[in-house]
């Protein structure tokens, strides 16, 4: 974004810049945005999702010049933004039911099409139940249809409003209400969950792409480029969340910066079932960093479980590997990553 | 009313009368905490401050900003040791930043386009006397002028700028900037009279307001050293300051120096300029308890400036010197060793340190004279009410910067001391120090170096060696500031907040509000803010 001039101050990894001229400053440094998602709702504080949700819908408004709909699957967002009669957003909204939102969206697509209203877009939002679990059957048909919807999962990694239970996006050894850690594999065991982006690429969509709330500009990007095409598409962000994974309300970003910073999850583009571009980790931190911040992982500290851990720095390790996480700008820990072969089993790997 | 659709009995409501405010127990707010930089500069410049507008190329504004506290930043660029650029948090990052180059450059700006400071609004008629027109002086004359007073500076040489005149070679400093910066200061109306020699106070006292003492240390601290009838010992100070002269003085083939400080170097290699083959410092110690600046030390010996280390001189006779091997005893002090060397040379020149000459405060008992140097308070004021003292005849670094910083201590002190009431120095705040940034925003970026002349031209020639900074180098040195403590309008606070309870006012420093109706005070802001200006304070119950 800034390559060609030297605003080496906060480089373009700040919100804004007052150095940069205006037309490539981010869209969140903008007064005039559109606040899709306005303040009052009830998130919890520092909440990942309210965050990630506000940087995705603005400039995916930006990307439609205000014509938007927005489809919200059950969940946390829904119910923390529209507790009756109030509502958060500032743009047409519709809520139906837990997993139906990639049918909804198909349908409301559809009705403009047939109205001959394509100028109005359409967005489709979820968190990780929502998608990666319960809507799932809804969103595959979705993607093979290829109807003209952006699908945007905000992955918090569980069912956080209900009460922090196990979703199909929580990772192994998580602490939830559902994967105690107790037993001989405590928490979340190795071996389960989906990872929808590679899922999603698998149907050749036109556009698949992961992203964080610890990268605006590339999360802008991304939603800015999704926009310029037509069909299905998905984006995944990962939104830590303060509550279920027991992070400090101030740490959202910090949490986030170091689950791309370990390679726990990659940030990717792909294009039509292909990867198309990586960001490559900056300053590349151990898993553990990322580990401590959140009590959900407090239990790997205890002695004798150096083996879980050492497994999930295997798995960010596969991702660094699979995606060319590492690159010349990296400044890498200290030993090649390559040293640290990841464990075989075909239903961990490069999970985000 | 519109019909409601099945069982909805309410009308659908903005989120806005959610006050979500309430929730919170601490609350952000924007705060100025003190740069590193801005706490290390003798002379108190607020040097993020003048940062900030450099990088917009404003360099007016910039150059405004850092007169308002010292007033020579063509003269700073080149001859300051920068402490800034020691303590600077950037350092800890990739290098520190370049802060001398871009004054330096900011200096020669305000040469090159002819800004003047503004001269004072009201004139308090109130008659100010200075004595002595170096550093120190001249500061001190330059913000008593700017608070309104009659300042007139005596000076005992022909020339003002006092050791940077007769101090620093004019390969560090070329006397047209140092002209040229002290012009600026007798425009807004300060008086100068020079080759006046001040003997005595006493009568000044009563004829003038109140009196600054600046008049340095320029007489060479001697040592006993043995010499033989004919052998040629001199100076340090004298031969700095003979080169001011019409008569260059005579120093031979092969010189050598007595000391390790800047002095010492600044003779060596002055010696070299003057056609020497050979240019030695003998040094009692090792290189790394040298007094001289490291950078200064470097271009001395890329120069070929030899250095003796461990050595001292027992005996000077004529071409050559006895000198004695040191070694270092668990204290780190020199002992002698017993082991001796001859060293050829034509000529020792001693830079040993200087001494104030202080016989104009002779016979004022109410003015205390401890360790050579005049005692003063915390107001820079001696015993004596209404006459005061800094620079290098007080005690304190002897530096051209910290002369500067006395100047400008004094010169409101003396503001205050002449309006009858006590000078309040606002409150100094907290640190900004490196762990309460978020380096994760600043790019990587290294230090911008300016140009040497090439060696040859340096050890022939007295022209200047450190070459200035163009342009685009210059600003991009000051964008790799990190505004530690200080807002800088990168709108993270206003980006990141998951509840969108910040105002954006405007683009820049502290445009910025929080909305506390919907702050839920979860700190993210905090914790997200590059520089460490934003902090969490408890809410009152």
């Amino acid at each position: 974004m800034t390559e060609q001039v030297k605003f080496y101050q906060v480089g373009s990894f700040a919100v804004g810049n007052r150095l940069l001229p205006l037309e490539v400053r981010s869209i969140q440094s903008d007064p005039g945005r559109s606040n899709a998602l306005t303040s009052g709702h009830r998130a919890c504080q520092g909440c990942g999702e309210a965050l990630g949700a506000r940087y995705a819908v603005d400039a995916a408004m930006r990307g439609a010049d205000g014509k938007l709909v927005a489809v919200n699957a059950t969940g946390c967002l829904e119910v923390f933004s529209t507790p009756y009669p109030e509502t958060s957003w500032q743009m047409p909204w519709l809520h139906s039911l837990f997993g139906n939102a990639p049918a909804v969206a198909a349908g409301v697509a559809a009705a403009l099409r047939a109205k001959g209203r394509e100028d109005i877009r359409v967005l489709a939002q979820g968190g990780d139940g929502g998608t990666v679990d319960i809507g799932f059957g809804c969103l595959s048909g979705m993607f093979e249809r290829n109807d003209d919807v952006l699908y945007v999962c905000y992955d918090n990694e569980g069912y956080m409003n209900t009460g922090v239970q196990r979703s199909g996006a929580t990772p192994p050894t998580a602490l939830t209400q559902t994967t105690q850690a107790v037993g001989e594999s405590p928490g979340n065991p190795f071996g389960t969950g989906k990872d929808v982006p590679r899922i999603a690429m698998a149907h050749e969509i036109p556009y698949v792409a992961t992203a964080t709330v610890a990268d605006l500009h590339d999360l802008e990007a991304k939603v800015t480029r999704a926009m310029q095409l037509r069909g299905a598409r998905y984006i995944h962000v990962l939104v830590p969340c303060p509550l279920g994974w027991g992070s400090a309300s101030q740490d959202t970003l910090k949490v986030a910066r170091a689950a791309t910073q370990s390679g726990l999850f990659p940030v990717f583009e792909a294009e039509r079932g292909e990867v198309s571009a990586v960001s490559q980790i900056r300053r590349q931190v151990p898993v553990e960093d990322y580990l401590r911040l959140q009590s959900r992982f407090a239990h790997l500290f205890a002695p004798g479980r150096e083996e879980a851990r050492a497994k999930l720095q295997a798995r960010a390790d596969r991702n660094i590997e699979r995606y060319g996480l590492i690159g010349p700008h990296t400044e890498a820990l200290p030993g090649p990553a390559e040293d640290n072969p990841a464990e075989d089993s075909p239903h961990e790997e490069g999970t985000p | 009313m519109k019909e409601k659709p099945f069982a909805i009995t309410l009308d659908v409501g903005t989120s806005l009368a959610n006050h979500t405010g309430t929730w919170r127990t601490e609350r952000p707010v924007y705060v100025h905490l003190m740069p590193p930089c801005n706490d290390a500069c003798p002379a108190g410049e607020n040097v993020q401050g003048w940062l900030y507008p450099a990088e917009e190329g404003h360099y007016e504004q910039a150059w405004r900003t850092l007169t308002d506290d010292n007033p020579f930043p063509a003269i700073m660029g080149r001859v300051c040791y920068h402490p800034c650029q020691t303590a600077c948090n950037r350092a800890q990052l990739d290098e520190a930043v370049g802060i001398n180059a871009v004054e330096r450059f900011l200096g020669d700006e305000a040469l090159k386009q002819g800004w003047a400071f503004r001269s004072p609004e009201v004139e308090t008629g109130k008659r100010v006397l200075v004595v002595g027109a170096g550093p120190s002086g001249l500061s001190a004359a330059y913000h008593l002028r700017r608070f309104g007073h009659q300042v007139t500076v005596r000076e005992s040489q022909d020339q003002p700028g006092g050791m940077m005149r007769y101090g620093i070679p004019t390969y560090r400093l070329p006397r047209e900037i140092l002209d040229a910066e002290v012009q600026r200061i007798a425009d807004i109306g300060v008086r100068f009279e020079y080759g006046q020699r001040v003997d005595s106070v006493t009568d000044l006292l009563r004829e003038y307001d109140a009196v600054f003492l600046a008049v340095g240390a320029q007489r060479g601290r001697r040592a006993y050293v043995p010499a033989g009838e004919a052998a040629k010992v001199m100076d340090a100070v004298e031969l700095l300051h003979d080169m001011e002269t019409d008569e260059p003085p005579q120093l031979g083939r092969r010189v050598a120096v007595y000391g390790g400080g800047n002095t010492a170097l600044d003779a060596a290699r002055t010696a070299k300029r003057l056609g020497a083959e050979e240019a030695v410092i003998v040094y009692r110690r090792t290189q790394d308890r040298m007094p001289a600046h490291d950078s200064e030390l470097q271009e001395a010996l890329e120069e070929g400036v030899l250095v003796k280390w461990l050595s001292t001189v027992k005996h000077v006779a004529v071409g050559s010197i006895l000198i004695e091997k040191m070694e270092l005893d668990e204290n780190g002090f020199p002992q002698p060793t017993g082991e001796t060397e001859e060293l050829a040379a034509d000529s020792l020149v001693l830079a040993l340190g200087q001494e104030s000459d202080l016989g104009l405060v002779e016979g004022l008992d109410d003015v205390e004279i401890v360790d050579g140097v005049v005692k003063v308070d915390a107001r820079m004021m001696t015993g004596r009410p209404g006459l005061f003292a800094g620079g290098d005849m007080v005690p304190d670094d002897r530096t051209v910067t910290t002369g500067i910083g006395h100047g400008k201590q004094a010169a409101r002190h003396i503001d205050a001391f002449l309006r009858g009431e006590p000078y309040g120095h606002p409150a100094r705040p907290e640190m900004a120090s490196y762990d309460r940034l978020t380096p994760w925003y600043y790019s990587e970026a290294p230090h911008q170096v300016r140009p040497l002349i090439e060696t040859a031209r340096r050890q022939g020639t007295f022209d200047e060696v450190v070459q200035g900074l163009d342009e685009q180098s210059a600003k991009f040195e000051a964008r790799r500031c990190m505004s530690c403590g200080n807002c800088f309008g990168c709108d993270n606070c206003f980006g990141v907040c998951p509840d969108n309870a910040v105002r954006k006012l405007g683009t820049g420093a502290y445009m910025y509000e929080f909305d506390y109706d919907f702050c839920k005070g979860c700190g993210l802001c905090v914790a997200e803010c590059p520089s460490g200006s934003i902090l969490m304070v408890p809410e009152e119950l």
